[in-house]
């Protein structure tokens, strides 16, 4: 029988702003990870020789982010020298696919116990500076209609005829719930503080959540991408949408994800692993799913992800009790909760990446982490991860709550 | 050696001339490049060679590749146009490799292979005349500089630089192209420039190209440095927006840059060829090539000037000073022609002037006149309300509104002043001119002169002959409309002429469309991807909705009075509809569009509901195919029934005059490029899904069955 890829613990870092001058810009990318690795098997005491493996996203794997820091970071947190280790790349949805790829591994029988999850510090690597064709070689760009993703964001938008007042009132919600989830004391399980050296915290709490943000605060904001689309990416939206007029850009800075410095650990592994262990499964995944979207729209992919996710495990959007899509921009969310016609007050009760900021490679695990916590909070069965990918994907995690 | 010859001029120093024979520029061919490889031979077997003068003995420097071949690939002859381009580069490499100093002496023009052969010398001199043009214009012919001009241009500026030289064709002025780094010096004659060059070769013994240097770094970083990367990103869809994704070349020519630009300059070579081949084999550049060179310069050559002897036209009278009677005015006196301008007051002619000056200052402001020059220009507009002040005049253009009993009126009043000999011609964009000359004394002297809006931007004017119009008085015309710098076609009567007609069928789609319910959006979108500068919605509310109403109104009465049948036409109920809006276009503030203050025109949101029409959905090919089709079928109707002369005329006058896209080398090169079997069978899908409009003539069948495309026999052009 393929044996159940169970959750035994989730954990993440606080996101720092991801520029230099936000709290974990000192932080080297390896300490963040191996911090996390330690803190990880000390809340669960394991022989770390039995992790097969672990599998960390991340998108911009250069510099300090370069050469396999999977690997590098368990030596680095002393783990024993069996463990092997492997970075990824699915852009945005980089750490979803690492849980996606551990459990897989899991129910494959493959594998017994492997370590998931990712990290991106966007302060030391920025955004695209990993080059690769897809925007850089002209004639990729110019053969697959490359167009930056804030303009298909806007686009997005535009179809759905999202206003602004919208879009900004969704972002605004995003603050005041994550406000309210540190209150109660909802990431309480699973963020741990980053700690230096010495012992001091670097940094406790997600650090861009401005409780007192409203709409009228955030009228204020000039759109980010019309210059862009003016220079000519509105035209290349023309043939694959003919029937738009103008795009309206309506996302800016405070309706659009925050650029953020994290990371996240997912522990994933079989039945036998928990018996041996002595660990109580937090939950299962049930299924998951990667798709395909149009490119140069690029971030319509959540929805057929978690349709796709949602019928190999039998299931319809009723059936989940709490979903987590991913706030890459306001009308990313507006867009799939429509399109599966989902409760909104089911929707990123905790708010997301708009208010706390969405560290790349790191985002995805931390969203199985935190929909995990909420289900155990609200006592409910099933909660469904889903992202917008670059290149035109999207990416759907399905989970299950276990008793315990 | 046939085309070149080596002549020393002592001290070790020898000239390579370029010099082909029989002709009156130097061309790159296979004979050129099998010399050039020969005169390398013989360089590099003297032991003494101290440098080289590279010089012309025609009056352009080297003209660039042979145009007949270029516009000529196919699978056939790919290999040969390679090893062609590989052979010459081999000899480029040879100059470079030679290790002695080169100096090109650009005492003429050097464009596309010219330059690229100039690139290889260590230095380019030039002379300081202004006339003279650098670059590299193949990207507007459809092209790339194969022959190492990209990979040299970039290594010499750097891609930041280099790009929009390439991307854009861009010719350049000895001035212009001295600023741009791409001379090392101009002088003011042949003489200094052989002198400077000589001295330039006795103080430089050894000469190595920049990029055989050991540790050569691309100037401005490589393509992937953090300054270029994200210009790079953005670079496609700045071309996209230009050529909208109708033009290959302009991305081809980036991408092989940026490509050749992270490898060694052999290996970019070979890129060059890459991106090369497929434009070259390709149905855009040969229209392109077929158009904008040959059929152009057969043109401008005066290949279909009406024939007599003609007196130039000094002083040209212009009634009306409205928008195109003073377009006409500036066009005219920038040009140094003397100008009266008459309209019913001295104000309203002074407000006519005003345009022109506007322009100076505008011209001004950005350099391009002195303020010597904008005087002079603005000195040459004379105004006046005095038809008496015409009477001097070589030519008249009468520039009122589209009303017979106005332009009547008119006529009767300046040919009463006017000197004998002297011409009239009528701006007309519609009316028959042969009925228009019912009114004029002497009908001999009367034709048509249509000039676009607005005029100074617009190249073409378009001549029409009446019945009666004398062949010398336009043969004049010919000439002025040349001496004002721009393309002159000539066409025979008929209601709205060649261009009016076409553009109408045009206008008439777009109306169409939306009576049938297609969202206005996708109307616009559809004419923007098929290559259109303006969308059929954007440029009715343009030209106002009531000009249509005015042109449609007349037509109807003259059809009635001439006993023919009025047939409605499908958009007529659009446009009845809009005039009963009063949405007539931007001048009235609402048309197809809104145009809110101080914010950017939209599509107005209510239009189909407004034209109660439920929407409809219609394949984008569709919608672009008609909009194309349509112009297409229209000038092959008007090509039968006489009224155009020859293609080329139909071919620029589509490009130049109507914004018909010039990728598809105009209305009748892109039956010729469709297939005339393709596109016959393609309009009669059209004509069973939309109307009869699109049925194929029976001409256009014929010539499908007999396989004849639409050439000129005096006009030399590409096989497509």
């Amino acid at each position: 029988m393929t044996p159940d890829a169970l959750i035994f613990d989730a954990v993440r870092t606080p996101r720092g702003r991801g520029k230099p001058g936000g709290a974990l810009h000192e932080v080297k990318p390896i300490q963040l990870v191996a911090g996390l690795m330690q803190a990880l098997v000390e809340r669960n005491p394991v022989d770390t020789a039995a992790i097969d493996d672990v599998v960390l996203g991340c998108v911009s794997a250069i510099g300090d982010q370069g050469g396999d820091v999977a690997k590098i970071a368990s030596l680095y947190a002393g783990w024993d020298t069996d463990v092997a280790g492997v970075t990824l790349n699915r852009f945005c949805a980089s750490g979803a696919e690492a849980v996606n790829l551990a459990a897989m591994k899991v129910r494959s029988g493959w594998e017994d116990l492997v370590v998931a999850g990712g990290f991106e510090c966007m302060s030391r690597v920025p955004i695209l500076s990993d080059g690769g064709p897809w925007a850089l070689d002209p004639e990729t760009n110019d053969r697959t209609g490359f167009m930056p993703q804030g303009i298909g964001a806007d686009l997005i938008a535009t179809l759905g005829g999202f206003t602004r007042e919208e879009l900004d009132a969704y972002a605004a919600a995003s603050h005041h719930k994550a406000a309210a989830a540190w209150q109660r004391g909802a990431f309480g399980r699973s963020v741990l503080p980053v700690l230096d050296a010495t012992g001091q915290t670097i940094l406790a709490q997600d650090e861009t959540i401005r409780p007192d943000t409203d709409v009228a605060g955030l009228a204020g904001l000039k759109p980010s991408f019309a210059n862009l689309g003016g220079m000519g990416f509105n035209d290349v939206a023309r043939a694959k949408y003919p029937e738009v007029a103008q795009i309206e850009h309506c996302h800016h800075a405070g309706n659009s994800s925050g650029l953020a410095d994290g990371a996240a650990l997912v522990l994933v592994g079989n039945e036998a692993q928990a018996k041996r262990w002595g660990w109580q499964p937090r939950a299962r995944v049930v299924s998951t799913a990667v798709v395909g979207s149009e490119p140069t729209i690029m971030l319509t992919g959540p929805a057929p992800a978690a349709r796709k996710a949602l019928a190999r495990a039998g299931l319809n959007a009723q059936d989940i009790d709490l979903w987590e899509i991913n706030e890459a921009f306001a009308s990313v969310v507006l867009r799939c909760q429509q399109e599966l016609d989902i409760d909104p007050a089911r929707v990123n009760v905790n708010g997301g990446a708009i208010a706390m900021g969405h560290p790349l490679g790191a985002t995805g695990a931390m969203l199985i982490g935190t929909v995990l916590d909420e289900l155990e909070a609200r006592q409910q069965r099933y909660g469904l991860v889903c992202m917008c990918v670059g290149g035109g994907m999207g990416i759907a995690t399905l989970i299950e709550r276990l008793e315990g | 050696m046939k085309t070149l010859r080596i002549e020393p001029q002592g001290h070790g120093i020898v000239s390579v001339i370029l010099d082909r024979p029989n002709e009156a520029y130097n061309l790159i061919d296979v004979t050129f490049a099998e010399d050039l490889a020969r005169c390398l031979d013989e360089l590099e077997a003297m032991p003494d060679l101290q440098g080289v003068l590279l010089r012309s003995a025609k009056k352009t420097f080297l003209a660039g590749g042979d145009l007949k071949l270029l516009s000529q690939v196919n699978d056939a002859n790919g290999q040969d146009v390679l090893d062609l381009l590989t052979s010459f580069k081999h000899s480029q490499r040879r100059l470079e490799h030679l290790h002695k100093p080169v100096v090109a002496c650009l005492t003429g023009t050097a464009l596309g292979g010219g330059f690229e052969l100039a690139l290889a010398c260590s230095r380019r001199f030039a002379l300081a005349d202004e006339s003279l043009r650098f670059g590299l214009p193949e990207v507007s012919l459809g092209l790339l500089p194969a022959a190492g001009g990209v990979s040299r241009l970039v290594r010499m500026l750097g891609l930041e630089a280099a790009l929009p030289l390439l991307t854009e064709g861009k010719v350049l002025t000895p001035k212009a192209a001295d600023a741009q780094g791409l001379l090392d010096g101009c002088f003011a004659s042949e003489d200094e420039l052989l002198g400077a060059a000589t001295a330039w070769i006795a103080e430089h013994p050894e000469v190595l190209a920049p990029w055989d240097q050991k540790g050569f770094k691309l100037p401005g970083g490589l393509p992937n440095s953090p300054r270029l990367a994200p210009m790079l990103s953005v670079a496609p869809a700045m071309i996209r927006q230009k050529t909208h994704g109708c033009l290959p070349a302009p991305v081809a020519v980036l991408a092989a840059a940026a490509e050749g630009a992270s490898v060694d300059i052999e290996a970019s070579f070979r890129i060059e060829n890459r991106y090369f081949l497929p434009l070259a084999k390709g149905g855009v550049a040969k229209n392109l090539i077929n158009s904008l060179f040959f059929q152009k310069n057969a043109l401008q050559s005066g290949v279909n000037r009406p024939e007599g002897e003609a007196e130039p036209i000094h002083k040209v009278g212009i009634v009306g000073a409205g928008m195109m009677g003073a377009g006409i005015a500036w066009a005219c006196a920038s040009k140094g022609v003397e100008v009266v301008l008459l309209d019913v007051s001295q104000e309203r002619a002074e407000q006519g002037k005003a345009y022109s000056t506007r322009l100076v200052e505008q011209r001004m402001a950005k350099g391009r006149l002195s303020e010597a020059e904008g005087e002079e220009i603005l000195g040459r507009i004379h105004t006046t309300d005095d038809y008496q002040a015409l009477a001097d005049c070589d030519l008249v253009v009468e520039a009122v509104f589209e009303n017979r009993a106005l332009k009547a009126e008119v006529s009767q009043k300046v040919m009463a002043v006017l000197k004998p000999g002297a011409l009239l011609a009528s701006n007309t964009s519609t009316l028959p001119i042969s009925s228009l000359a019912e009114a004029v004394p002497e009908p001999s002297r009367f034709f048509g002169l249509h000039f676009f809006s607005p005029v100074e931007k617009m190249p073409l004017v378009e001549i029409i002959r009446g019945k009666d119009s004398d062949e010398a008085g336009l043969a004049r015309a010919y000439d002025l409309v040349q001496r004002l710098g721009k393309t002159p076609i000539v066409v025979n009567d008929g209601r709205g002429f060649f261009t009016s007609r076409v553009f109408g069928t045009y206008t008439y789609e777009g109306l169409a469309m939306l009576a049938e319910g297609i969202a206005p959006a996708k109307i616009e979108n559809a004419a923007w991807l098929a290559g259109f500068p303006v969308g059929p919605l954007a440029v009715m509310d343009e030209v106002s909705l009531t000009l249509l109403q005015q042109v449609r109104d007349q037509t109807r009465a003259d059809q009635q009075a001439e006993g023919q049948e009025v047939v409605e036409r499908p958009g007529d109920r659009v446009l009845d509809r809009m005039l009963a809006l009063q949405r007539t276009g931007r001048s009235a503030g609402a048309g197809f569009y809104d145009y809110p203050e101080g914010a950017k025109k939209r599509l107005w949101p209510g239009l189909l509901e407004a034209l109660e029409q439920a929407p409809v959905e219609a394949p984008l090919a569709d919608l672009k195919d008609r909009l194309l089709y349509v112009q297409a079928l229209e000038t092959v109707r008007i090509l039968d029934e006489g009224v155009l002369n020859s293609v080329a005329e139909a071919d620029i006058g589509s490009i130049f005059g109507l914004g018909y896209p010039a990728w598809t080398g105009g209305v009748l090169q892109f039956i010729n490029q469709s297939g005339l079997s393709a596109f016959a069978a393609r309009a009669q899908i059209l004509a069973e899904r939309y109307g009869s409009r699109f049925e194929p003539p029976a001409s256009l069948i014929k010539r499908a069955a007999s396989g004849e495309p639409f050439k000129d026999k005096n006009i030399m052009e590409s096989n497509s």
